[in-house]
C-alpha cells in the first residue's frame, strides 16, 4: 500500500520500533535562504518530518520564541509563496514536509490554490492549529483532491466525542497537544500527555491513525519519555531558540543539527 | 430577552460569518460558556441578580437626552442621545461585564482575564471583579498603557493586575492574542471576559445578549417621548459592542435604519484607518470569519484611529452579516470629523463624550443633513470623555504640551 511521504515515514519509524522525529521551523526565519539551510540541517541531524511554519502576524497559540521567529520572518518580507519554496527544499531532502499554518493566510491565498501549490511543491499535508473539523469542509475537500494529509489537534480538555470527531477528520496523524498551553519549552513533559494519547488511540480504533505529541519537548530525555507512548515527537521552540541564540547562521546550523541528533537519539531510546 | 433567536445558528454562524476558529484546547471552555449562559438566561434567580445590579449598581435605565442645541448642527433633525456615558464606570461596557462576572461565579471559576484598548472594558472588568471578589488580570498593549495611563491607575486601584503587552503592534489586537494565550494555559479556573461582539462563538452572541437592554430601553423611551420609532439609529463601531447594544432591539423594525460609523482615521482610503467593513475584506480573525484589514497574504494590517477604543483591525461577525445583507449601513468617520463633533457636543450640550462616541455624533450630523428636520435620530452615546481629556486637549491645543512632559 502506498501512502503520502508522511504516512511512509511514520510507518517506517513504527517498523523500526521507534517514534518519528518531527521538527518545526518558520519559513523565512531569519530569511528564506537561511531557513532552507536550517531545514536541511534539521534533516541531516535526524528529523524524519519537517513542519514548515507559515509566519503570521497574530500567532495566538505561540509562545515568545516562535512569536519572535515569525516576527523576524515577516520583517524579512516572507510570503506564502516563499513558504512553498521552503517546502520544496524540505521535500528535496527526502523528509516528509508539512506546512503548519493559522487558518487566515490559507483562506486568503485561496484554499484550492494553496492545496494545489503545496502539492506541486512536494508538500505532504497541513497542520491547522486554529481550524476545527466543524469549519474545515472546504479544506478537507481540497486536500482530498490533491492527496494531502490534514492534521488537526486534540487537547487534554477534548471530550471523547470530540476526539472521535477529530480523528475521523485527520489523515496522516493526529497532533496531541501535551498540555493546556502555548508553544514553548517546559522543564517537564506534562503527565497529561500519556493519558491523552491513550484516549486518542481508543478513539482512532482500528484505523491505527498515528498519534504524535507536541508542546514543551526540548531535550533527548523528554523525547525518549514521549517516544515510549507516541508515534512521533514534535519539537519547535528548541530549534528556533538555537537559531535566535547563534551569533551567525553557520554557528546556528551546527547547533540545530546537533540538537536534532540529540533528539533523534531520544526517539530511539524508548 | 426574546429576540433574533434565529441568529446565530447552532455553530455561531451569522450567514457566512462568525463560527469558531479556535484551538481545540479552548473548545471545552467555549462550550461551557455557551451552555451555562443558556441556563443562566432561563434562570430567574440569575436574571434577578443581574437586573438588580444593572439598576442599583450601574444606574439603569440610562437617561435619554434630547440634544436640542446640537440638533442645529444636524440639519435640524431631532437628536436623542442614549446616555450610556452616565453608567457606573462611564460607558456601556459595564452591562456585559456584570453579566459575565456573574456567569464566571456560576461556572465556579475564580479568576478573570480581559483585554482592553482604551481601558473602558478593563476598568469595568476590574470593577466587577472587585465587587464579586474575583481575581482579575487585564492585558493591555504597551502603546495603550501609555496613551491611557490614568485608566491603568484606575484598574490597579480596583485591585486588578495590568499586564502591558510588548509583542506585535502593542495595541488592542495584541492584548487579545495575549489574553487567549493566558486562557488556554489557565482555563480550568479562568474565564476570559471578552469585551466586544467579536471572537469565537459564543462571545458575539453572549455579549450582544448582555447589552440588549440598551436598545430595548431606548426603544421604549423613544416611543414614549416621540410617539413613534426613530427614523435612524446611529452608533460607533470598532469591535461593535455598543452598536450591537443599540441595534439589536431594532433589527425587527424594518422602518428603522441602522447606521454604524467606523473609525476612518485619516481616511478610509488611506493606510491610516480602522474602518474594517469599508476598507477591509473577508477573513478569519480572533476566532471568527468577518471583515479584516489585511494584506494580500492574510497578514493583519496595523489599524489607526484617534480613538483607542475603535483602533481594531476587524469587526464583530454579526455586523459583517448586517452589512452584507444591507440591514445596517456602515460609513467611515475621520479623526477630524469625530473631533469636530466632540467639540460641538461639549460646547452646545455640556456633555463631554468619549472620542469613540463622537464618531456616532459625527455620523448623526450627516444623517440629520440627509434626512432633514422631520427626522428623529437615536444616537448611542456609549461613553464619557473623561479618559480622553488629555488627547482632546492636545488635539485642540488647550494645554502647553511642553509643560506636560
Amino acid at each position: 500500500m502506498t501512502g503520502t511521504t508522511l504516512q511512509t515515514k511514520l510507518a517506517q519509524a513504527r517498523s523500526e520500533g521507534r517514534a518519528a522525529l518531527i521538527g518545526y521551523m518558520p519559513a523565512g526565519f531569519p530569511d528564506v535562504e537561511s531557513s532552507i539551510r536550517v531545514v536541511q540541517a534539521m534533516v541531516a541531524g535526524g528529523c524524519d518530518v519537517i513542519e514548515v511554519g507559515l509566519p503570521y502576524s497574530d500567532p495566538m497559540m505561540d509562545g515568545p520564541t516562535i512569536q519572535r521567529a515569525a516576527d523576524l520572518a515577516l520583517e524579512a518580507g516572507t510570503t506564502t509563496d516563499d513558504v512553498f519554496r521552503v517546502v520544496e527544499a524540505g521535500a528535496a531532502t527526502g523528509a516528509a514536509t508539512l506546512v503548519m499554518s493559522y487558518w487566515n493566510p490559507i483562506e486568503r491565498y485561496g484554499v484550492e490554490r494553496f492545496a494545489q501549490n503545496l502539492a506541486k511543491a512536494g508538500g505532504a499535508g497541513v497542520i491547522t492549529p486554529d481550524l476545527l473539523p466543524e469549519e474545515a469542509e472546504e479544506w478537507i475537500a481540497a486536500g482530498d483532491r490533491e492527496g494531502l494529509d490534514r492534521i488537526f489537534l486534540v487537547a487534554p480538555s477534548s471530550t471523547d466525542r470530540r476526539l472521535a470527531l477529530t480523528v475521523r477528520a485527520c489523515r496522516g496523524f493526529v497532533y496531541a497537544a501535551s498540555l493546556m498551553g502555548i508553544t514553548g519549552t517546559r522543564e517537564q513533559v506534562s503527565d497529561t500527555a500519556e493519558g491523552l494519547v491513550r484516549r486518542t488511540r481508543e478513539a482512532a480504533g482500528d484505523s491505527g491513525l498515528p498519534v504524535c505529541v507536541g508542546l514543551g519537548i526540548s531535550n533527548a530525555a523528554q523525547a525518549a519519555e514521549v517516544a515510549a507512548y507516541a508515534d512521533g515527537v514534535i519539537v519547535g521552540t528548541g530549534f528556533c531558540q538555537r537559531v535566535l541564540d547563534a551569533p551567525d547562521l553557520e554557528t546556528g546550523l551546527i547547533a540545530v543539527e546537533s540538537f536534532a541528533r540529540e533528539l533523534a537519539t531520544g526517539v530511539r531510546a524508548r | 430577552m426574546s429576540h433574533n433567536r434565529q441568529m446565530p445558528d447552532a455553530h455561531g454562524h451569522y450567514g457566512r460569518f462568525g463560527g469558531r476558529f479556535a484551538p481545540e484546547a479552548l473548545v471545552a471552555a467555549l462550550d461551557e460558556v455557551e451552555t451555562e449562559w443558556e441556563k443562566a438566561r432561563q434562570d430567574p434567580a440569575f436574571q434577578a441578580e443581574l437586573a438588580e445590579l444593572l439598576k442599583d449598581y450601574t444606574g439603569r435605565p440610562s437617561a435619554l437626552s434630547e440634544a436640542r442645541n446640537f440638533s442645529e448642527h444636524c440639519g435640524g433633525a431631532r437628536i436623542l442621545l442614549k446616555r450610556e456615558d452616565l453608567n457606573h464606570t462611564g460607558s456601556h461596557k459595564i452591562n456585559n461585564v456584570l453579566g459575565q462576572a456573574l456567569l464566571t461565579r456560576r461556572m465556579g471559576k475564580t479568576r478573570v482575564i480581559a483585554e482592553t484598548g482604551a481601558g473602558q472594558h478593563g476598568v469595568a472588568t476590574a470593577t466587577a471583579c472587585a465587587l464579586l471578589g474575583l481575581e482579575c488580570v487585564i492585558y493591555m498593549g504597551e502603546e495603550d498603557t501609555r496613551r491611557q495611563a490614568l485608566n491603568v491607575a484606575r484598574m490597579r486601584m480596583l485591585g486588578a493586575e495590568v499586564v502591558p503587552v510588548t509583542i506585535g503592534s502593542r495595541t488592542l489586537k495584541d492584548a487579545i492574542n495575549e489574553a487567549f494565550r493566558d486562557w488556554v494555559a489557565n482555563v480550568d479556573r479562568t474565564h476570559y471576559l471578552f469585551g466586544t461582539v467579536a471572537g469565537p462563538h459564543p462571545f458575539p452572541k453572549l455579549v450582544r445578549d448582555l447589552h440588549f437592554v440598551v436598545g430595548a430601553e431606548a426603544r421604549e423611551q423613544v416611543l414614549e417621548r416621540v410617539g413613534r420609532l426613530p427614523d435612524a439609529v446611529a452608533a460607533c463601531v470598532g469591535g461593535g459592542s455598543n452598536a450591537m447594544a443599540i441595534f439589536a432591539a431594532f433589527i425587527p423594525d424594518e422602518s428603522v435604519a441602522l447606521y454604524g460609523f467606523e473609525a476612518g482615521g485619516e481616511g478610509a482610503d488611506t493606510p491610516r484607518t480602522a474602518a474594517s467593513i469599508t476598507a477591509g475584506s473577508h477573513g478569519v480573525f480572533h476566532g471568527a470569519r468577518t471583515f479584516v484589514l489585511q494584506d494580500e497574504y492574510g497578514q493583519t494590517l496595523p489599524s489607526h484611529s484617534i480613538s483607542a477604543g475603535l483602533d481594531y483591525p476587524a469587526v464583530g461577525p454579526e455586523h459583517a452579516y448586517l452589512a452584507e445583507t444591507g440591514r445596517a449601513s456602515y460609513e467611515p468617520i475621520t479623526d477630524a470629523e469625530a473631533m469636530e463633533a466632540f467639540r460641538l457636543l461639549c460646547r452646545t450640550e455640556g456633555i463631554i463624550p468619549a472620542i469613540e462616541s463622537a464618531h456616532a455624533l459625527a455620523g448623526a450630523r450627516k444623517l440629520g443633513e440627509r434626512l432633514g428636520p422631520d427626522a428623529v435620530v437615536l444616537v448611542n452615546l456609549s461613553g464619557r470623555g473623561d479618559k480622553d481629556v488629555n488627547t482632546a486637549a492636545a488635539y485642540f491645543g488647550l494645554v502647553d504640551t511642553e509643560d506636560q512632559a
